[in-house]
């Protein structure tokens, strides 16, 4: 070994992404190579940002509604469903049941669709590349159930805030049902392609290990974290949406590697199969709207009257003109500020939203926290020390997807 | 006349001719044959596949996509070739015809039936073995020559492998040559035949079975394909390829897997020639050419090469390294050594 | 312990550094000063009863013009243990735009920091790789502060379907383009 070691060696640093078929979108990540061991990795993003959280605050709670379409564009639906409960608390807003259960009956179906898709591309860059098509196929379905529903099939903008868009009808619920009764034995399907598979298991098992302390101080959340074996999910711990009212299980894994993040999200599918038909049966009638849900020209935000001292536009103008002013006090002459932040679990994780509010129809401030632009984050952590081969297994175990990270 | 030319040596020289264009007719024959082969060769797989993957395969070039291998050959011979820059230019563009070149020596010496082949020699085996090691240096050349980080990994990879697992694939072949006291291919074939079942596969079976796994490593295929491994280094060692030279290795790498399989058909499975049990309880299946029973042998290796690609994912390069070394090598080892005192005791 | 008693022990515990507590639909957010920031979230993180565990969010706020302190940079707490949460959020001045990294505490902390000082210019203490990360390494300005204008200001040169765009938009109401 003395004479590798006096070997002079150079480290090739190889430049993976923005366009590489096993990075999700338009990662990329700058790794210095000894051999095939990882010993650096840089991620860079950005390559997706819209600017979203500036575009929020130039539109109405209503109409930025769309725009969280194109943040997860695999799961939409959950996006939409995030930005309602978020905008809902802010606004004071009462959600009909009905339209509580269809929202989770949506949410849940969501989960399976990014799971879906989540097992079709992590399996691809593994190899198995057989599982990518039974699962695309199997995706079709919850995509003709959600034109059932409201007409699109991606970005869908079906939730509104204070309810859902359109009330489903029997048709929908019929083949809904038909689908929780077939995905089970589809899941299986899966399984038995790579479950117990050898090479599967070699190019998983302790790969990309993230204890239960790490992963929580890194910030990481949905099946990622909960693969490390920490309990942690929204839909128990704040529960929104009908979640309070139907039992359901959070599968946690022991280890923490890609293996158990794996089982974890294969679990879920049955946890999201029998939510859906737990919904199902006890689905309430009445209205999905609530009768307060604002309309697109929301003139007014979270106090429902504007506050009659202070017109909103005026005070800024004002104290910008006059910094050196003396420091009159703040509270009656600028708009009181309200804020919540709010978190709800979508398929990659805990998606928050944060708004700050002045009163008007407008946020203040709209705070996108996704999931995947934590868990990208994470990166050089589980790869550095790793083989080139693993980068590929550790990027698709994060499930991350570009639009949501760069917003 | 006859006199008048021996007398001049030239009978000789127009046996030799004429050896020559006999020859030359087979290697035409083979060749033309071959290639028609891989391009349907392809269509199979996309078929074979398609059908596992719950879909149709190609359905639109004619009927049923029966044209779609050569709408895929005219597109590629009339792309634009493309060099990189700064790309090493004379390494860059001969890798592709080495990999071809290696393969298709390699059919010169594969006895297709009875006592067609092109070429008869007594080592027979050892020249398949350095053929597809030939093989090897059109990755390495691809590889270096794109000047390319993602194809230099690739031909490093390859190297390694087609290395570490010639060594095994050559051992589970020693105990075939021990078998047939012979590394001639016609012999090994014949050989075969004092067995009821007619083929080596049975007391073979463990070498049987580590030359499938090395004749995968060999020919680059799932679950060995890291060379290539398309989510890892994209294409790996033909990702700066375009066009003709593309198809060239696409063309090295089917005839590469027709070689393999012919090459285990021969050693393990009783070459053209059909189990002596089953033409004694059907007599009628002696009619049968051996041509037959052997492309029906090759097939059966090539579903093989398509079944296990829609199934398996791929190895990890250090696991595939020590699958390599730790595992196969010492088995075949030993099947050498039980080979070899069975032999001598009985 | 409710989020109104663990803003109550914060005041105990550091009372020249809370300015304000307010609590907004059951969340209590608690105002700092950004001085002693990580003795308090050293302290959020370490105390037993307490334990946030979990950063959920670390983003900046621009209050141009509308509080006495043009920026805030905002911590979302969550306690896993307890399932308690909490808002810290720091006074950060635009003449001294610098806050100390909490990147020792929590290091999932690392890209919201940097992404905070790309989108607000506002400079984190002791982070170690302070970059843009959403925006070009080569990009001027800060795009989520109030004063950076919605739309460039390229006047006549702007690609033509845009222009018409704006025109329709300044029609409808809803619209406002700044």
């Amino acid at each position: 070994m003395a004479v590798i070691k006096d070997l002079k060696t150079k480290t090739l640093s190889v430049n993976m992404g923005p366009q590489h078929p096993a990075t999700h979108g338009v990662l990329r990540l700058v790794l210095e190579l000894d051999g095939e061991t990882v010993v650096k990795c840089k991620p860079y993003v950005g390559y997706l940002h819209r600017g979203t959280e500036k575009l929020g605050e130039n539109k109405t709670y209503p109409m930025a509604l769309p725009l969280t379409d194109r943040l997860d564009y695999v799961s939409s639906m959950s996006n939409n469903i995030g930005y309602c409960v978020a905008v809902e608390k802010l606004l004071g807003i009462e959600v009909p049941e009905r339209a509580k259960y269809i929202r989770t009956i949506m949410g849940e179906l969501t989960r399976i669709a990014n799971h879906i898709v989540w097992i079709a591309t992590h399996a691809l860059d593994i190899g198995a590349m057989t599982v990518f098509l039974y699962s695309m196929r199997d995706r079709e379905w919850i995509l003709e159930l959600y034109e059932m529903a409201c007409g699109a099939r991606l970005t869908v903008t079906y939730p509104r805030i204070g309810g859902v868009r359109a009330d489903v009808d029997q048709e929908f619920l019929d083949h809904c049902y038909k689908f929780t009764e077939e995905f089970p034995k589809l899941i299986e399907q899966y399984e038995t392609l790579i479950d117990q598979n050898r090479i599967w298991l070699q190019r998983t098992k302790g790969i990309g290990v993230l204890t239960a302390e790490e992963a929580v101080n890194w910030g990481l959340t949905g099946p990622t974290l909960r693969g490390s074996g920490v309990p942690y999910d929204i839909r128990k711990f704040a529960p929104y949406d009908a979640y309070d009212q139907v039992e359901f299980e959070v599968p946690i894994g022991k280890v923490g590697d890609v293996y158990d993040r794996y089982r974890c999200r294969m679990e879920e599918f049955r946890q999201s199969n029998s939510i859906i038909r737990q919904c199902l049966e006890k689905l309430p009638g009445g209205y999905v709207l609530a009768s307060d849900a604002p309309g697109y020209d929301l003139a007014a935000g979270p106090r429902k009257k504007p506050a009659p001292p202070a017109p909103k536009v005026e005070p800024a103008p004002e104290a910008a003109a006059q910094p050196a002013a003396p420091p009159t006090p703040p509270q009656p002459a600028g708009p009181e500020f309200e804020e919540v932040y709010v978190a709800t679990e979508v398929p990659k994780g805990e998606l928050g939203f944060y708004f700050i509010s002045d009163g008007t129809g407008k946020p203040y401030r709209m705070r996108i926290r996704s999931p995947s632009y934590i868990h990208a984050s994470v990166l050089p952590r589980m790869c550095e020390g790793s083989l080139v081969a693993d980068v590929i297994a550790n990027i698709g175990t994060i499930d991350i997807v570009l639009g949501e990270c760069d917003r | 006349m006859n006199e008048l030319l021996s007398a001049f040596g030239l009978q000789q020289s127009v046996d030799f001719l004429l050896q020559l264009l006999i020859i030359i007719v087979k290697i035409a024959v083979v060749v033309s044959i071959t290639m028609l082969h891989v391009a349907y060769a392809t269509y199979f797989e996309r078929k074979v596949i398609g059908h596992m993957q719950v879909r149709v395969g190609p359905m639109r070039v004619g009927p049923h996509g029966l044209l779609q291998p050569i709408a895929d050959g005219v597109k590629l011979f009339f792309k634009e070739d493309i060099i990189p820059a700064n790309a090493d230019r004379a390494v860059f563009q001969i890798a592709p015809f080495v990999a071809v070149f290696a393969t298709l020596s390699s059919l010169a010496v594969i006895p297709f039936f009875d006592l067609f082949y092109i070429a008869n020699i007594n080592v027979g085996v050892l020249y398949l073995f350095a053929m597809s090691s030939l093989a090897a240096y059109s990755l390495i050349m691809s590889g270096w020559g794109s000047n390319s980080k993602y194809a230099f990994l690739g031909g490093l990879r390859s190297t390694a492998q087609v290395v570490s697992y010639e060594i095994a694939m050559a051992f589970s072949l020693v105990s075939i040559m021990i078998m047939a006291g012979s590394m001639n291919l016609i012999e090994i074939v014949q050989a075969q035949q004092q067995y009821w079942y007619g083929m080596y596969l049975v007391p073979q079976f463990v070498a049987y079975i580590i030359f499938l796994i090395a004749m995968f490593a060999e020919t680059n295929r799932t679950p060995f394909d890291l060379p290539e491994a398309e989510s890892e280094l994209v294409a790996g060692y033909f990702v700066e390829y375009s066009g003709m030279r593309f198809a060239l290795f696409f063309l090295g790498e089917y005839i590469g897997m027709i070689v393999m399989a012919s090459m285990a058909v021969v050693c393990f499975w009783g070459g053209w020639m059909a189990p002596p049990i089953l033409i004694e309880l059907i007599p009628p299946l002696a009619m049968v050419p051996g041509i037959v029973w052997f492309i029906l042998k090759v097939y059966f290796h090539i579903f093989l090469f398509y079944w296990v690609r829609a199934t398996v994912p791929r190895y990890r390069y250090d696991k595939l390294m020590s699958l390599g070394w730790k595992i196969l090598i010492p088995v075949a080892l030993a099947n050498v050594v039980v080979t070899a005192f069975v032999k001598y005791i009985f | 312990m409710e989020p109104m008693e663990i803003a109550e022990l914060i005041k105990g515990k550091f009372p020249s550094e809370v300015k304000d507590v307010v609590e907004f639909r059951g969340q209590v957010s608690v105002l700092i000063k950004k001085d002693r920031l990580l003795e308090i979230m050293k302290y959020l993180h370490k105390t037993p009863e307490l334990y946030f565990d979990y950063l959920a969010d670390l983003t900046g706020a621009d209050y141009m013009g509308k509080k006495e302190v043009r920026f805030e940079v905002v911590y979302n707490l969550l306690s896993i243990k307890y399932n308690k949460a909490i808002r810290i959020k720091a006074e950060v001045p635009e003449d001294d735009c610098t806050i100390d990294s909490v990147i020792g505490i929590w290091i999932g902390a690392d890209w919201h920091e940097r992404e905070c000082y790309d989108m607000f210019g506002i400079t984190f203490k002791g982070h170690p790789d302070l970059r843009r990360i959403l925006m070009p390494e080569d990009w001027e300005g800060y795009p989520l502060r109030k004063d950076y204008p919605l739309k460039s200001d390229l006047g006549e040169k702007e690609w033509k379907p845009y222009l018409e765009v704006i025109e329709i938009g300044k029609k409808n109401l809803a619209y406002e383009v700044r």
